[in-house]
């Protein structure tokens, strides 16, 4: 058994070492794919240049290969950031903080900490034990799915950085003000009475101590984890785009989710609000909608209903929420996505 | 540390997909390290509450808490086993 465990220096430089040369081989073919795919396109599978079907293979060729590195690399250094903080860490931070910056503070941590839906329950008894208040709570449960790290390297290999930005600084706003909003109207009465009963173990999770190495593997980790499951929705998302580049007119949207329209938004968060599809699934889509003429701010809108407010989620929390604690929850959450999309729309 | 006779690991989740692949790994990695251990799944949301973790799947050595939220490697798994065995 031994013999397998490498001395701790030795493994260590070497997984340093593959870093770098993965590093270097990423910018190398980062850079250079916009040739690749043409040479691709033109000259090793012979289209011609121009026609519909060129076009939306070469812009599948382009895109996926471009979604999938940046995917790669981004949740590769989430990974290890994420390595730094836990949710009991987190929990720690929050104990006794004031409303204002306990929503702010819970908003910014939903972002880095790791946390899968399917752990809301055990998360949120352990914050009501801790006595953190019921709205910081909901600042983190809101913030922890709808800002997560592929919805913002999707939008910004597929938009660009300004939009990425929009998208964190929004979504922090919504989570902050509707945890804030939660916590105002004092809704502790529609928490399920058990919750308040339940005796949380003390908690004797040994710390890992863990080194660079450590952190850099907890980053492959993610990748594989993450972009295993992820790349083929992307691959179906982008494919529809490809579909769509050619053979959709222009402006097909345009009088659905186009500005002009003025229920464009609230419709949107309503038909998104039920739907549930992964980041990675909803914004290749999104991107096609934008194309044919759907307007930034319904787009958003759409993709946070989708991501942000999710069935599966909802029955998992009536485990440990009243219904029409429930029902708040999701109102507060899609008032704030329209307004966002509604002032979107106005700003763009 | 005191040598238990018979390990006993227990894999904390409610049931989603991490829970069952950690579950699934560590019977494979228990069986090709030949050795006898008694691995249990606790989906009763207050026992795992009990062990205090906020994050699943957890993973439990004889009663401790090793780590939880993640799903390490077979090698890691391996390597956790025999450092607390």
């Amino acid at each position: 058994m031994r013999t397998n465990i490498l001395p701790d220096k030795v493994s260590r430089n070497s997984t340093l070492w593959y870093s770098g040369i993965f590093l270097i081989i990423w910018v190398v073919l980062y850079n250079n794919l916009k040739t690749i795919t043409d040479f691709l396109t033109e000259s090793v599978f012979g289209l011609k240049a121009g026609t519909h079907l060129t076009e939306a293979i070469r812009f599948f060729i382009f895109e996926f290969p471009k979604v999938i590195m940046l995917l790669t690399l981004i949740v590769f250094f989430v990974g290890i950031i994420r390595s730094y903080f836990s949710p009991e860490k987190t929990r720690k931070m929050l104990e006794g903080k004031r409303t204002f910056t306990g929503n702010v503070m819970a908003s910014s941590l939903g972002i880095v900490t790791p946390f899968c839906s399917c752990s809301a329950i055990p998360l949120f008894l352990g914050f009501m034990e801790a006595g953190i208040p019921l709205g910081i709570t909901f600042s983190f449960l809101i913030a922890a799915p709808m800002i997560n790290e592929v919805a913002v390297i999707l939008l910004f290999g597929m938009f660009g950085w300004k939009t990425a930005l929009i998208y964190v600084s929004t979504g922090l706003f919504i989570a902050i003000t509707a945890g804030w909003v939660i916590g105002k109207l004092k809704l502790e009465k529609w928490v399920e009475e058990w919750v308040y009963s339940t005796k949380f173990g003390e908690s004797n999770v040994i710390e890992e101590k863990i080194n660079l190495q450590g952190r850099i593997r907890f980053g492959y980790e993610a990748v594989k984890e993450i972009v295993g499951k992820v790349w083929i929705y992307v691959a179906l998302g982008i494919a529809v785009g490809a579909g769509a580049h050619g053979f959709v007119p222009e402006e097909f949207m345009a009088s659905i989710m186009g500005k002009s329209a003025w229920y464009s938004v609230p419709l949107s968060v309503l038909i998104g609000v039920p739907l549930y599809s992964n980041a990675a699934g909803i914004i290749p889509i999104v991107s096609v909608l934008i194309e044919k003429g759907a307007s930034l701010g319904t787009a958003l809108a759409f993709m946070m209903a989708v991501i942000g407010l999710s069935l599966p989620e909802m029955i998992i929390l009536r485990k440990v929420l009243k219904m029409p604690l429930i029902l708040v929850f999701v109102g507060v959450v899609s008032t704030g996505i329209i307004l966002v999309g509604y002032l979107f729309n106005y700003v763009f | 540390m005191q040598k238990h006779t018979c390990m006993e690991i227990k894999i904390l989740g409610p049931g989603c997909q991490k829970c069952k692949t950690l579950e699934k790994v560590t019977r494979e990695v228990v069986s090709e390290m030949g050795l006898t251990a008694e691995i249990s799944k606790e989906e009763d949301i207050m026992k795992i509450m009990s062990y205090g973790i906020m994050n699943t799947p957890g993973f439990v050595i004889n009663g401790k808490v090793i780590f939880s939220g993640r799903v390490p490697s077979s090698k890691e798994i391996k390597e956790i086993i025999a450092k607390n065995q």
